[in-house]
């Protein structure tokens, strides 16, 4: 290390400016797939999580094929809410452990920037785990999920889990109890979210027709659209004392 | 440089700062310093638009907060005891990503220039949870210096830091105040306030309780300085 004393030579006090909103976005989801790349923490814990929930529920209900379809949308929204707690408190304790939230938040940057990035990191991370479970669950429960439909179904839900979920994960992480305040906080108020994903989820399994499960699906598509907007306007109230 | 003028935050029902005036020029290096409790850190980041203010007024650099806290935070570096730097990336991944939160152009040849300060570069595609304590924190400095502030805040640099960690950390922060920087610092570490600040400030149940510069101190000492302050 040098003992004497620095001077730049590739700035002039030019200062930092404000980046543009989306490249902050950018800069927060690289940054989150960089550290996933090396650590395997967060997307291993959300899948072996997953994996074990529906083969669990595969032993535990031994059903006839009948019944197998019936409860198909009920375990995979179960399983793909419980595997996203874990996600989403992994994702915000990272930010926390370290200070980098304080990091984050002293960037000249708008706050719900920083919003958007961890929501679409987390959105990225519990896609990726739908991805294997997905084809796991078609092959232990013998039944194709792969339709255009569902997989819609499937991604508007976790956008909506996902958009109110990083919102209080951000709350929750701040508190002593963060592990269990999540949940007890999550599951009430995604609960709008949840109910129409799997009564239309279960719509798509039936083949009933598209008409019969619009309602559910626009109410889906309406909650995502309040619940990020909610988020988008209080999140520089939550991280702020 | 910086402004303050009656602070005041209250935590529910618990008032830490009681109206707090503070004023410092641009180039002074002010060392905060006070017992457990005094508000010291509350303070700090109320001026790193962290905390909202209850009542009063902060100005830096000419800014208002928390009005134009983006504008204040350009020109603002923080360095906590906490290193604020992701374990799992590099020390050049993680200067790379605030270098593109703070929009700096032409970042790879400051992230260079940067580790070369804090005696870094040879470590610089290391993973940061590899480091020592001392490491990160000359890290977390160069973290902090990055985007060239005007201001900089040192919440308790030295925490943790052995002998060899805090002689190397002398000469990092010896040489960000030399680049004519602002520099607020609260510490414990009387000795190296003394060492490295132009002004002592005490802050003692939510006030300024005394403040002498260098020159005022030079026929007494800190410590005896600091013990009237608090008895005052």
């Amino acid at each position: 290390m040098n003992d004497t004393l620095y001077v730049s030579k590739t700035t002039k006090r030019s200062f930092a400016a404000k980046p543009s909103f989306l490249r902050a976005v950018f800069a927060i989801v690289w940054k989150d797939i960089q550290a996933e790349y090396r650590s395997f923490e967060l997307v291993s814990a959300m899948l072996v999580f997953s994996l074990l929930v529906i083969i669990i529920f595969n032993f535990a209900l031994n059903l006839d094929i009948k019944a197998r379809e019936s409860v198909t949308a009920g375990v995979l929204w179960t399983t793909f809410a419980f595997a996203g707690t874990l996600g989403l408190n992994r994702s915000m304790s990272v930010e926390k452990d370290r200070g980098c939230l304080d990091g984050l938040l002293l960037a000249p940057v708008d706050r719900s920037a920083i919003y958007f990035g961890k929501a679409i990191s987390n959105l990225i991370f519990m896609l990726m785990v739908e991805i294997v479970v997905l084809p796991v669950y078609s092959v232990l429960y013998n039944k194709n999920l792969f339709q255009p439909g569902l997989l819609i179904i499937i991604l508007l839900g976790s956008i909506g889990y996902v958009g109110v979920g990083t919102l209080l994960a951000t709350m929750s992480v701040q508190t002593r109890t963060r592990d269990i305040l999540l949940s007890i906080l999550l599951f009430p108020v995604v609960l709008p979210v949840l109910l129409p994903a799997i009564i239309a989820s279960n719509g798509f399994l039936a083949g009933v027709e598209l008409a019969e499960i619009l309602f559910p699906i626009a109410l889906l598509i309406a909650y995502d659209i309040i619940f990020i907007s909610v988020a988008f306007m209080v999140f520089d109230n939550v991280v702020e004392e | 440089m910086i402004t303050v003028k009656k602070l005041v935050k209250r935590f529910g029902l618990k008032t830490v700062l009681r109206g707090v005036d503070f004023e410092v020029q641009p180039g002074e290096f002010v060392a905060l310093l006070g017992p457990n409790g005094a508000g010291k850190t509350t303070f700090l980041r109320i001026l790193a638009s962290l905390s909202r203010p209850s009542l009063g007024e902060v100005k830096i650099a000419g800014y208002t907060l928390p009005k134009q806290a983006a504008e204040v935070r350009a020109r603002l570096g923080v360095v906590s005891h906490l290193p604020l730097l992701y374990g799992d990336l590099t020390a050049e991944e993680n200067l790379r990503f605030y270098a593109r939160m703070y929009n700096i152009t032409n970042y790879e040849l400051r992230i260079t220039e940067v580790l070369e300060m804090v005696g870094l570069g040879s470590r610089r595609r290391d993973l940061v949870r590899t480091y020592s304590r001392g490491m990160q924190q000359r890290l977390a400095i160069g973290r902090a210096v990055l985007h060239d502030p005007e201001v900089i805040l040192f919440d308790e640099p030295y925490t943790g830091l052995d002998q060899d960690a805090s002689s190397m950390l002398d000469v990092v922060l010896k040489t960000v105040a030399a680049q004519g920087r602002t520099v607020v610092m609260t510490s414990h570490d009387l000795a190296r306030a003394e060492d490295l600040a132009t002004r002592f400030d005490i802050l003692s149940r939510g006030v300024i309780a005394a403040s002498a510069t260098r020159r005022q101190l030079r026929k007494s000492n800190l410590l005896t300085f600091y013990k009237e302050a608090l008895a005052g």
